[in-house]
């Protein structure tokens, strides 16, 4: 509808709860001034990390903004980061390859997303030790793995969850998602996968034809003419 | 002291450029390799490929490990400065189209301009590109003819180096065989695509990328491009023995240390500035192009975004290459008693007739490429094949329920892991975790691939910029405000592109998370999501029905050009850029030629 109406407001500066704003950042706007159509306007938070920060630069994690997880809160994710990402004969586990750190620093980033994903964390956390307590009457950092591996089970596919449980499910894929990103950028997780990339080579000569062949895919391109 | 600042400017100038991207870039680099003494006005910061590339940085050294934030819209290290769907500062208002889409407008604020992170796929238009309407009777021709330009793309990939195969197939043109480089040889999942795309009457060619897959011949391309000129010889090939040729290694998007893609700031600026014709003023918001008496350009006003100070450089000749959009508002921002609509606007066409690029992407996931052996599949960063449009003859003959084509970009492999990599594997898992997790991982690493459709918009009526009468920017200048509407031709060609996709995966015999969305609304990505944005200031036949004429000149003002894609009639399903620096380079040498016979 191209006739609508909108209210202008400082929409960013409005909402209820959200860390200061950049200065100097702020456009001329007036206030309440009706237009049609929506503004896209944007103010960087102060604590984020802006619309230039240095790319050279390794951050440590907690560089931008400081992390928040308590120590029980960093013990029951080392736990479950761990039980998504064991160490095997290939790999470490998660924890050992910095995925606490990682997760303590995405739940504690100002910005909308992982603002939303820390509230799903720590609610997971509190569904997590309650059904803990409720079977074993212990956090559940400390039960045993078998009871660990049986309070995920009931959780760790949406897909097949009972209603009651798609919360806790949603939870979980999250968790299982930050845990994959946090081990898989890793070099303990890209050796994981035998990650051959990012050094440079004097050419390159695409996969051996020994490969292709035994795909049946090595025909090359199609000759002039073909499919004309 | 080629960076000066507003008071230490040493005029006068013969040409002001505004911004410095491809149509800045390029236009700077043939006037000044040609003795034209230039200022260029670039609102963002200065940038340094070769200080501020984070090339082989890897996830976990960024926040986030490198993740879309609202700070950084295409992760951590893309090479956007101070830009994305907003900039700080510099809002703007869009209205939204009958389905509630919203156009989106992404821009950068750095030298360069979003020439230093762009996808680098450059496809050159087909003849029956540049005469659209006499096939079809849809949209407008341009004025201009694929042989008018032809000799432009030859120069422009033999500058910049556009790596790609030398075969032309129907409107699908490639230069007379020495202006490419080699494609990069394709990676496993590419030999599928080519194998199985044949049975739905796809052929699929090399990719053309802005990439230098060996190093350029620096003795035998300065002569071609600056015959007779022996300095511009010499600075041109100086500036080739700096750059490296690929490295196989880094993501293109964070831009190229090592010079081996094309950005404005690593091909374009450094020969430009070697002349000593260049002086740049960066943090240069330009807003209004100053007048004479007579009703010609004298120069620009700007905004010094540092200081706040407005400032006003002049020259004989004004050229816009803020990209489409912004050149759009600059005109229209010029109000005088001379033109009461804006500057060049006596069509009432400035801002009129944008166009983006029809998308629409289709994931599958390929058995096939499942548990394959490590390989090093980094290749030159991208689009080692492609599949032009297939379907011209279909089409002529109304068979087709579109009028106009896209080509496919595909792409697959074992590429860097990110943040993004095994999210949301569970439709594949059934949600495991632990031991068989971590084989998953191994297992499905390297399967996925990806169809992204770009497909040719008609211009309409409906998708235009105006200045918004409420809305400034930071610096007190009016806001643009964007109108968008999709046609029913692109939404359609938007479900044939889903259509086409799940029937390729289903070839390669992979599997899909999810069905294509054969809804042709809901199939089409919002305007401005491509980021081909162009037209606003429309070349044509006449004053009545073009804003520009043949060689990118207002009719309005003979002493003011557009440099960027606000000359685009139409805009096919070929990416803009290479073309956007082909017509620069053309409307260049006519500015030097009229300058030359003292006519402007
Ligand atoms: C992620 C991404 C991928 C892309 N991939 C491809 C691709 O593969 N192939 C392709 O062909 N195209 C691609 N594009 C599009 C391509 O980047 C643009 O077509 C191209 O950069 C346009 O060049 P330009 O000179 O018109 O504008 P820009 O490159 O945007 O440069 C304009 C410059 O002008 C400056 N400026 C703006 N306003 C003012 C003002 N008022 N005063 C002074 N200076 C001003 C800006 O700061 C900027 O530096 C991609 C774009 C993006 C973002
Ligand atoms: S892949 Fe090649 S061209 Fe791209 S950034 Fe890396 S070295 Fe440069």
């Amino acid at each position: 509808m191209t006739d609508r109406r909108t209210t202008i407001k400082l929409i960013v500066a409005a909402a209820a709860g959200v860390p200061a704003l950049r200065a100097g950042a702020a456009g001329m706007l007036v206030p309440g001034a009706a237009v049609p159509g929506e503004l896209r306007h944007y103010v960087p938070l102060m604590s984020g990390y802006g619309p230039d920060p240095n790319l050279v630069k390794a951050y440590e994690k907690g560089a931008f903004w400081p992390l928040t997880l308590n120590p029980q809160q960093r013990q029951l994710t080392t736990v479950l980061a761990d039980l998504i990402i064991p160490a095997d004969e290939h790999s470490p586990s998660a924890s050992a390859a910095g995925a606490v750190d990682f997760i303590d620093e995405w739940i504690s980033a100002p910005y909308p997303q992982q603002r939303r994903d820390r509230l799903t964390v720590l609610n997971g956390f509190v569904w997590l030790d309650g059904a803990a307590q409720l079977r074993a009457r212990q956090p559940f950092a400390t039960l045993e793995e078998a009871q660990q591996h049986a309070l995920c089970d009931r959780v760790c596919d949406a897909s097949r969850a009972p209603a009651d449980l798609q919360e806790p499910a949603r939870f979980f894929a999250l968790f299982r998602n930050l845990t994959v990103a946090a081990f898989y950028t890793t070099e303990a997780g890209r050796k994981d996968l035998h990650y051959l990339g990012n050094v440079p080579l004097k050419h390159f000569d695409g996969p051996p034809v020994e490969l292709l062949r035994k795909l049946g895919l090595d025909q090359g391109f199609p000759s002039a003419g073909e499919n004309e | 002291m080629p960076f000066v600042t507003a008071s230490t400017q040493r005029g006068p100038y013969d040409v002001i450029i505004v911004g410095s991207g491809a149509g800045g870039g390029q236009t700077a680099y043939t006037l000044c390799m040609e003795g034209v003494r230039v200022l260029l006005l670039e609102a963002g910061r200065e940038y340094s490929p070769a200080h501020e590339t984070p090339m082989f940085q890897t996830p976990d050294m960024a926040p986030l490990g490198g993740s879309v934030t609202p700070d950084k819209n295409f992760g951590f290290y893309d090479a956007t400065v101070d830009g994305g769907w907003e900039v700080p500062g510099e809002p703007y208002v869009t209205v939204p189209d009958r389905w509630g889409g919203h156009f989106t407008w992404w821009r950068a604020r750095m030298l360069g301009g979003r020439t230093n992170h762009w996808g680098r796929i450059s496809l050159r238009n087909g003849p029956y590109d540049f005469k659209p309407h006499s096939r079809d009777g849809l949209g407008f021709d341009w004025p201009i003819t694929y042989e008018d330009v032809a000799p432009y793309y030859d120069k422009v990939e033999m500058l910049v180096g556009v790596y790609g195969g030398d075969e032309s197939r129907e409107n699908t043109p490639a230069g007379p065989g020495d202006t490419l480089l080699p494609p990069p040889p394709p990676l496993v999942s590419d030999h599928l695509f080519m194998q199985r795309a044949p049975k739905l009457g796809i052929t699929v060619l090399p990719g053309r990328r802005a990439v230098l897959t060996r190093a350029q011949d620096h003795r035998t391309i300065p002569g071609k491009l600056h015959p007779g000129n022996p300095r511009a010889q010499r600075i041109l090939a100086e500036a080739m023995r700096n750059r490296s040729a690929c490295l196989w290694a880094t993501p293109c998007g964070r831009g190229c240390a090592v010079g081996a893609n094309y950005q404005s700031t690593t091909v374009h600026l450094p020969p430009a500035l070697a002349t000593g014709n260049l002086d740049i003023i960066t943090h240069a918001m330009v807003y209004e192009v100053t007048l004479d008496k007579q009703g010609r350009a004298t120069g620009v006003r700007f905004v010094d975004a540092a200081t706040g100070r407005h400032e006003h450089a002049s020259a004989r000749i004004v050229v816009l290459g803020a990209s489409a959009c912004e050149t759009a508002r600059i005109l229209l921002n010029s109000k005088s008693s001379l033109f009461p609509n804006g500057l060049a606007n006596s069509s009432g066409l400035v801002g009129r007739y944008i166009l983006d690029t029809v998308g629409s992407s289709v994931v599958g996931q390929i058995p096939l490429l499942e548990s394959l052996p490590p390989l090093n599949e980094n290749a030159a960063g991208g689009l080692q094949v492609y599949a032009p449009w297939w379907l011209y003859q279909e089409q002529l003959a109304h068979k087709v329920s579109f009028p106009r084509g896209y080509h496919i970009e595909y792409g697959g492999g074992k590429v860097v892991p990110s943040v993004y990599t095994f999210q949301g594997l569970e439709w594949l898992t059934g949600g495991s975790y632990g031991r068989k997790l971590k084989q998953d991982a191994r297992r499905y690493y390297g399967s996925f691939v990806g169809f992204d459709g770009r497909g040719a918009m008609v211009p309409n009526e409906n998708c235009y910029v105006e200045l918004d009468p409420v809305v400034k920017d930071r610096f007190g200048i009016p806001a643009p405000r964007f109108h968008w509407q999709w046609g029913e031709y692109e939404q359609r060609q938007a479900a044939h592109m889903q259509e086409t996709f799940g029937a390729l995966i289903e070839a390669m015999g992979g599997r899909l998370q999810s069905p294509v969305v054969t809804d042709p609304v809901k199939a089409i990505s919002p305007g401005g999501n491509m980021i081909h944005e162009v037209g606003g200031a429309i070349m044509g036949e006449n004053a009545r029905s073009s804003v520009t004429n043949r060689w990118s000149q207002t009719w309005d003002v003979p002493n003011l050009f557009v440099a960027d894609g606000g000359v685009f009639a139409y805009n096919a399903d070929k990416n803009p850029t290479l073309t956007i620096m082909a017509l620069a380079w053309r409307m260049s040498d006519h500015i030097l030629q009229r300058m030359r016979r003292r006519e402007i």
